[in-house]
């Protein structure tokens, strides 16, 4: 069965230098055991094909039904030296949410 | 002690809604208003305008901001606190006297937070074999020194508490952390001590929920962002703290927005790395120990809040100038918005190329197509796409070959694919690229200072 991410949580992401951090939120214990399952590092690895180019870290928050992933070497430099319209990574906790979860 | 405090945020960043602050102050009762001005780029900004003149380098907005507010808090007893000062919090002060004066605010005390900034101390740092490495390359400090534009260590709660305990009305530091800003009034209050790491890991995680502004009241919120009430008139963060370390996180009444567990979250998991090491100079809190609870109608308690020692480093903030770049656009309209837009990106790259110009990186974004989520962008009918904005960049060592650039982008108009406009306000300039040094400093090559500063 394939769920959209989007159907089972929100999120926000941020930049932390050159790495871009994206806060995966689930809506309720169901999303966050599905998410905490399924979401892991490589899918969320593979998903940012192309665009991240480092390692993706992960951390489970399950205190807040949330996950937290960094994707490192990702922001084209960080800061001023960034070229990408998106410097900061604002937009990337929708761009993870495109993704389906095979499960 | 006072059985509880409410401290307000009136500023998420160095350009956020001029007006929050007035509200904050305005709209219901709270003891302390704290505002974060800075970013990670800000003090090179800030470094540069003292640069060209020492009586500038902090967030200049600060002034017409106390004209309209000292009036307020100086009747209200608010004290406010802010790291607007940057990298020259002296003469920020003394504007902010100038200003009590003009209004006959005559008792006001002004406190400064120094010893921040140790660029001029590089040397001597150096000579006692703290190589300020970067933490993402190892790379010491050395290798970019001749280009450095500012140094700023990161202080935490204590030394706004210092200033809070001298009988400060309005606390201006420089590079104090967003946390310790709304961490410093709860220890000062509730008389909070240095190893209470319970304690401050609650302050903490308070701070970082008030430090972007409205972002935690609304603002920027992916869940069901239309769910949102009257964005326009959005209030901002307060938080209502309790001597036991419980939170109450609220925003005034009659203001726009919404404080929900949904909308705290994203906040709580912004900008955040390892969640249990949240790293303070004040402590280091575990965000994994937090819990949230509804309070009714835009009332949120955090608590249970647990937290370990602080580490034996400061953060140390630096920047440097690292070449240049430039940016340029251009709108083409429909019918094949995508495919001309695509046609100008490769003409501009082949007329770049014929001149010689050496970039050390170009790129192009088509935006309203995949100038954000770039190759997860869904392919587009061209039929169904009203138009599109080339968007292209380059940097380079090389300011001379970064401002030709900026001559090759209007031509594109006569010379290039059709339909195409948006191109304004003259040739696009070379600007500085300011690039970020992040490292450690053994905390005992450190030492805050606190200064008052009142009229005589």
């Amino acid at each position: 069965m394939k769920i959209k991410l989007r159907d089972i949580a929100h999120g926000r992401s941020g930049d932390k230098g050159d790495a871009a951090n994206i806060g995966i939120i689930a809506f309720d214990d169901d999303g966050y055991n599905i998410i905490n399952k399924h979401l892991t590092a490589e899918v969320v690895k593979k998903h940012f094909a192309g665009i991240c180019k480092g390692k993706v870290e992960r951390f489970e928050l399950p205190n807040i039904r949330a996950l937290n992933f960094i994707l490192h070497n990702t922001l084209g430099g960080g800061g001023t030296v960034s070229l990408k319209h998106d410097a900061q990574g604002k937009t990337l906790a929708a761009a993870l949410l495109r993704l389906e979860l095979v499960v | 002690m006072k059985n509880h405090i409410k401290i307000a945020s009136g500023q998420g960043f160095w350009g956020d809604l001029i007006d929050a602050p007035y509200q904050q102050v305005t709209k219901g009762d709270i003891d302390y208003l704290v505002m974060d001005y800075l970013a990670e780029v800000t003090m090179s900004i800030m470094q540069k305008q003292k640069s060209r003149d020492p009586k500038l380098g902090y967030a200049t907005d600060l002034i017409d901001l106390m004209k309209k507010i000292l009036p307020i808090t100086a009747k209200k007893g608010i004290k406010i606190i802010t790291n607007g000062g940057g990298v020259n919090p002296v003469s920020c002060a003394e504007k902010i006297l100038e200003t009590a004066k003009l209004l006959n605010i005559k008792s006001l005390k002004v406190a400064v937070v120094l010893g921040d900034d140790i660029k001029d101390r590089l040397d001597e740092i150096l000579k006692q074999g703290c190589e300020l490495k970067n933490i993402e390359t190892s790379e010491p400090i050395i290798k970019v020194k001749d280009r450095l534009l500012n140094a700023n260590v990161y202080f935490g709660a204590f030394p706004v508490v210092e200033a809070l305990n001298k009988g400060a009305d309005v606390v201006i530091t420089g590079r104090t952390t967003d946390t310790g800003l709304t961490l410093a009034p709860m220890i000062y209050e509730f008389g909070w001590k240095n190893n209470d790491y319970d304690l401050l890991s609650a302050g903490t995680v308070a701070g970082h929920i008030l430090e972007c502004g409205a972002q935690s009241t609304g603002g920027n919120f992916l869940g069901d962002w239309q769910s949102i009430d009257n964005f326009a008139e959005i209030g901002f963060p307060i938080a209502e703290a309790y001597p036991n370390g419980e939170v109450i996180i609220t925003k005034h009444k009659n203001t726009g927005g919404k404080v929900s567990i949904d909308t705290i979250t994203e906040q709580l998991v912004y900008e955040i790395g390892d969640p249990k090491e949240y790293i303070t100079p004040d402590c280091v809190a575990d965000f994994t120990s937090i819990k949230l609870a509804d309070e009714g109608q835009d009332r949120v308690k955090v608590f249970n809040v647990k937290g370990k020692s602080e580490t034996e480093f400061y953060k140390v903030s630096c920047s440097y100038h690292d070449g240049y770049s430039s940016n340029g656009s251009l709108t083409y309209s429909w019918p094949q918005a995508l495919t001309k837009a695509k046609a100008a990106d490769k003409i501009l790259r082949k007329r770049l190329e014929n001149l010689g110009l050496q970039f050390d990186e170009i790129r192009s974004e088509f935006v309203g197509y995949n100038s954000t989520h770039e190759n997860l962008a869904v392919e587009l009918n061209e039929d169904l796409i009203n138009e599109i904005m080339l968007r292209f960049s380059v940097r380079g060592k090389s300011k001379e070959a970064v401002n030709r650039f900026g001559q090759e982008i209007a031509p594109l108009i006569l010379t290039g694919p059709p339909s195409v406009t948006g191109f304004a306000g003259g040739r696009p300039k070379a600007k500085d690229v300011v690039a970020y040094w992040p490292a450690l400093i053994p905390k005992k090559l450190v030492q805050s200072m606190v200064k008052i500063f009142k009229l005589n």
